[in-house]
């Protein structure tokens, strides 16, 4: 039997049960089904989310709610919209009862009197042009001011197509601020004339996604497997999709044999009894969903899997490290 | 039967379990150490744990707390456990 410590000398071997033990069990809840913002590629509004439930206005049902979540053994609030600022009261009420990571357009700052160590993940489309085109505005321009040298804030970067060859300067731009970034890829079927993922860019942008990391280690919180894996859909011989996918919600999920999971996933509506299919829109096509969040914990449940050789469980522990990192397990 | 014996045979029948539904390569009931430490050693995660509680649940009529799940890092330590929890 191959043990892990066979496998790894004694500095990955630390850093191995340093996470080994985490145990992190998230759900995602949409805080709000309003926006500040219509962007053109965001799954919630493009699949009619927004409509799927009467959004829950009373904030107590809100701290009851909540409570029930951590007796169901969640230990990790992702909390997603709409806007989740536009109701920092049912934030609040997240951050006061579980760890929570707070996903923004950053148009509205977090006061952080109230959320001295919320992590906060900044959604950013490109450069100005593609923030213009698709959201309507710069909101780097708004969000950099809000957030510059903010040590519990990351700038979650949506790469497109169009921003193949051109992300080094977004990644100059966040450093400059003082903030971590982390990158992500825009899912094809988000239907947005002229960003739609051809085969061969893919392999392109997992090249540039593995030399910013490696020019900018103190910015860009990420990792190649991680980079070879959401690029390419594949993980250890097999293919990203339904049969694979770890973010299903765990009342949804009737598939047989089943699949390694997040234990205890739910996705959440705002009236806080709905219940989404998975951590993005149901209308996506799974084996072209690109959803960063669903690559991580694929790779992160999978442990078992990278226990074969060294070098897949250093991946294994990077891509852990990453996840942990993002969402204040461990620090930067 | 002794009391150490029986927790002997829990020990092997957890093994047993372990081997045949976490579909571990290269080791038997007999030679799989019980106190090495599932989650540092073999990269046992809670999913598999929670796999492994529902068989042994079955076969000995109990129930393992989820927030047990934690403390129960060898063969041993669920054996005594199970032990406990049918005494």
């Amino acid at each position: 039997m191959i043990t892990v410590s066979s496998l790894l000398d004694n500095e990955w071997y630390e850093r191995y049960r340093k996470i080994s033990k985490l145990n992190i069990r998230s759900s995602i809840y949409d805080v709000t089904n309003r926006c500040n913002l219509r962007c053109r590629g965001c799954f919630f509004f493009s699949s009619g989310e927004h409509k799927a439930a009467k959004e829950e206005m009373d904030i107590l049902k809100w701290e009851r709610f909540i409570e029930k979540e951590k007796d169901r053994g969640v230990n990790l609030a992702i909390l997603i919209g709409g806007e989740p600022t536009l109701c920092l009261d049912r934030v609040e009420a997240f951050y006061k009862r579980l760890p929570t990571f707070c996903a923004t357009n950053g148009l509205i700052k977090v006061p952080r009197d109230r959320f001295p160590d919320m992590m906060v993940g900044i959604s950013l489309w490109g450069d100005e042009q593609d923030e213009k085109l698709l959201r309507g505005q710069d909101c780097f321009a708004i969000s950099s001011k809000n957030y510059e040298g903010d040590e519990y804030t990351y700038y979650l970067y949506t790469i497109t197509p169009r921003q193949l060859g051109k992300t080094e300067r977004i990644i100059k731009k966040i450093r400059d601020i003082g903030v971590k970034v982390h990158m992500q890829l825009l899912s094809n079927d988000e239907s947005v004339d002229g960003f739609s993922w051809r085969d061969g860019e893919l392999v392109d942008i997992c090249a540039e996604m593995d030399e910013m990391l490696d020019h900018y280690p103190d910015t860009v919180i990420s990792s190649r497997y991680y980079h070879k894996v959401i690029t390419s859909g594949n993980m250890l011989d097999r293919d990203f999709g339904w049969l694979e996918c770890p973010s299903v919600t765990e009342t949804f999920d009737n598939r047989n044999p089943k699949p390694k999971r997040l234990i205890h996933f739910i996705r959440w509506a705002s009236d806080l009894k709905t219940m989404h299919r998975c951590c993005t829109s149901e209308t996506r096509d799974c084996t072209t969903c690109k959803d960063g969040a669903a690559y991580m914990s694929w790779v992160m449940v999978n442990k078992k899997a990278h226990i074969r050789t060294a070098e897949d469980l250093k991946n294994w522990i990077e891509v852990y490290e990453m996840f942990a990192k993002l969402y204040r397990f461990i620090p930067w | 039967m002794t009391a150490e014996t029986t927790t002997n045979d829990i020990i092997n029948r957890v093994a047993h379990v372990m081997i045949e539904e976490l579909k571990l390569e290269d080791v038997t009931p007999e030679t799989f150490d019980p106190d090495i430490d599932l989650v540092d050693e073999i990269g046992i995660d809670s999913m598999d744990l929670a796999t492994v509680a529902l068989v042994l649940q079955d076969e000995y009529g109990m129930r393992f707390d989820e927030d047990d799940y934690p403390k129960l890092t060898t063969i041993r330590l669920i054996a005594e456990y199970i032990k406990k929890e049918l005494s």
